[in-house]
């Protein structure tokens, strides 16, 4: 056994275990994230502040319409909870995706791919990077959803932790997506990376169901995994029925969007190669 | 046993149009210094990046310590190290953060004991609580320098390695890079435009013009050949397609 231990971070690790190397690695660049993160408050402070700035907005949004609308009235948790998870979708994809600008703005990618990183264990990384960001975020979002409106996301029950997988994995596809443009076009294309998400917003139905939508865009939203999420979300709370082949079909989703992403950012990185663009990357 | 620790074979790579390393071949054979020169754009970066997988040539291929590269990346990327001054490492963390971070990454069995050996031979003990990006061009160097001999590499990158550094840094640096070479028994493969530094350093030299190998031999063999003073001129000759070559 090997023991990695530095300020209070540690890993035990089997030696003989053939993922030591890999394990080590995805590790090594969580740690240097956590490091990045410990070092500057401003950056815990941006993962905190939008996601709660949103749901105090949406919760006083919430406390007018209840008495005016009779469907928010039948589920007065239903807009807190579409900004909470809409939260997740978009912490998810700009979580890995910053992680990844870090290294473009420390021109620290040459040094990276010239260590036995494989680019596979590179995403992984990103992954849990993604998943630690998110996680910090949204938490005090729902406390304050809890305390200010008292309003409880797990009142969703199990399904919660289905959701909040299939909103991250969503995530995580589209920021490995834009990544990949990223390394191929360099900072000109960072500006994606804050944006390309919203395109999907007013097609994910958040705050309104499906049946809304203009028929000649009701496909379009049917091949996004987040409308399937989103429209099960209203189903547990308005109908208190949760539906589990919206949740199939967002995983099928889910599990094709990952693949894209993947394919996308390793196409990406092989042409980077090609082009010589990987060591002359930065500001 | 290998003969050659780096085998590269009609290697090319082209950018469009532009042929940026044009067919070369050349073998290093173990435990030396060998420099790679040539001006601005002769293809030096060009190779360097290909040896260490950042670039995939176009053509042609690349075996280190015996096995194919394309293949074997991780694993022989695994003995080597890189250190240029084009490169950083994160300017937030502090330096020993960073060199734990690259300990792991190259997969350090004591990356603590490894990171106190480093930081008492290049004399960075006072640095290791400070960030990166507040340390001087000569202590950069310095952390570089650690970060590159983390994993006491078998073959070392090192890409102008005293670029920027006053003449008594520049110095120390040279003396430590032949006394660290000395005793690990490593092979160090230079790219730099100080002749100098080559001269005093590289048992070998690969002169790298328009893309071409023009001259593969040591130092003092060329200076000979050329029947120059020193390594500069000879440089110059060959930069500026002067034949006077006396054998």
């Amino acid at each position: 056994m090997t023991s990695y231990s530095h300020r209070g971070f540690s890993l035990v690790t089997n030696s003989k275990s053939i993922f030591n190397g890999s394990g080590l690695r995805i590790w090594a660049l969580v740690l240097r994230q956590i490091y990045l993160l410990r070092s500057s408050w401003p950056r815990i402070l941006e993962l905190i502040y939008w996601p709660t700035i949103q749901m105090v907005l949406w919760g006083l949004i919430t406390s007018f319409l209840v008495n005016e609308s009779s469907w928010i009235a039948q589920a007065g948790g239903v807009l807190i909870a579409g900004v909470l998870l809409w939260d997740i979708l978009f912490r998810g994809q700009i979580g890995l995706t910053l992680a990844f600008l870090e290294e473009m703005y420390s021109r620290n990618l040459g040094h990276l791919f010239t260590s036995p990183l494989r680019p596979w264990e590179f995403i992984f990384s990103l992954m849990v990077i993604s998943l630690l960001k998110t996680s910090i975020g949204i938490t005090g979002a729902i406390c304050f959803a809890l305390l200010l409106y008292q309003f409880n996301i797990f009142d969703l029950g199990l399904p919660i932790i289905a959701f909040f997988f299939c909103l991250i994995a969503m995530g995580w596809a589209i920021g490995l997506m834009i990544s990949g443009l990223l390394i191929r076009f360099g900072l000109g294309a960072e500006s994606l990376a804050w944006l390309a998400i919203f395109a999907l917003a007013p097609i994910s139905c958040i705050y309104y169901p499906l049946s809304i939508l203009p028929d000649w865009i009701e496909p379009i939203a049917q091949l996004i995994p987040s409308t399937y999420i989103f429209e099960g979300m209203r189903s547990i709370l308005i109908d208190n029925n949760f539906k589990t082949e919206l949740l199939w079909r967002a995983l099928i989703l889910d599990g094709v969007y990952l693949l894209v992403g993947i394919v996308v950012f390793l196409w990406f990185f092989r042409s980077a190669r090609i082009r010589g663009l990987i060591h002359q990357i930065g500001e | 046993m290998t003969e050659s620790i780096i085998k590269a074979h009609n290697l090319t790579k082209r950018f469009g149009e532009v042929t940026a390393v044009d067919s070369i071949n050349f073998s290093i054979a173990p435990n030396g210094i060998v420099a790679l020169l040539g001006g601005n754009g002769a293809g030096k970066t060009t190779t360097m990046a290909m040896l260490l997988g950042l670039v995939v040539p176009t053509s042609g291929n690349i075996e280190i310590f015996g096995k194919d590269f394309e293949k074997k990346r991780s694993q022989l990327l695994s003995k080597m190290n890189f250190s240029s001054p084009y490169l950083d490492l994160p300017h937030r963390l502090s330096v020993r953060e960073n060199l734990y971070v690259y300990a792991m990454l190259y997969g350090i069995l004591r990356p603590k004991n490894r990171i106190e050996e480093l930081s008492e031979s290049l004399e960075i003990g006072n640095l290791l609580k400070r960030s990166v990006g507040k340390l001087s061009a000569g202590q950069r160097t310095r952390v570089a320098l650690a970060k590159a001999l983390i994993n006491n590499p078998s073959l070392l990158l090192l890409d102008e390695p005293t670029a920027s550094l006053d003449p008594d840094t520049a110095d120390w640096v040279r003396e430590y890079i032949e006394r660290w070479r000395a005793n690990n028994n490593a092979t160090i493969l230079l790219a730099s435009h100080n002749m100098a530094e080559v001269e005093r350093l590289a048992d070998n030299v690969i002169v790298l013009r328009s893309g071409r190998v023009v001259a593969i031999d040591t130092p003092k063999t060329l200076i000979q050949e050329y029947g120059r003073e020193n390594l500069e001129e000879v440089f110059l000759d060959i930069a500026r397609h002067n034949k006077n070559k006396l054998v």
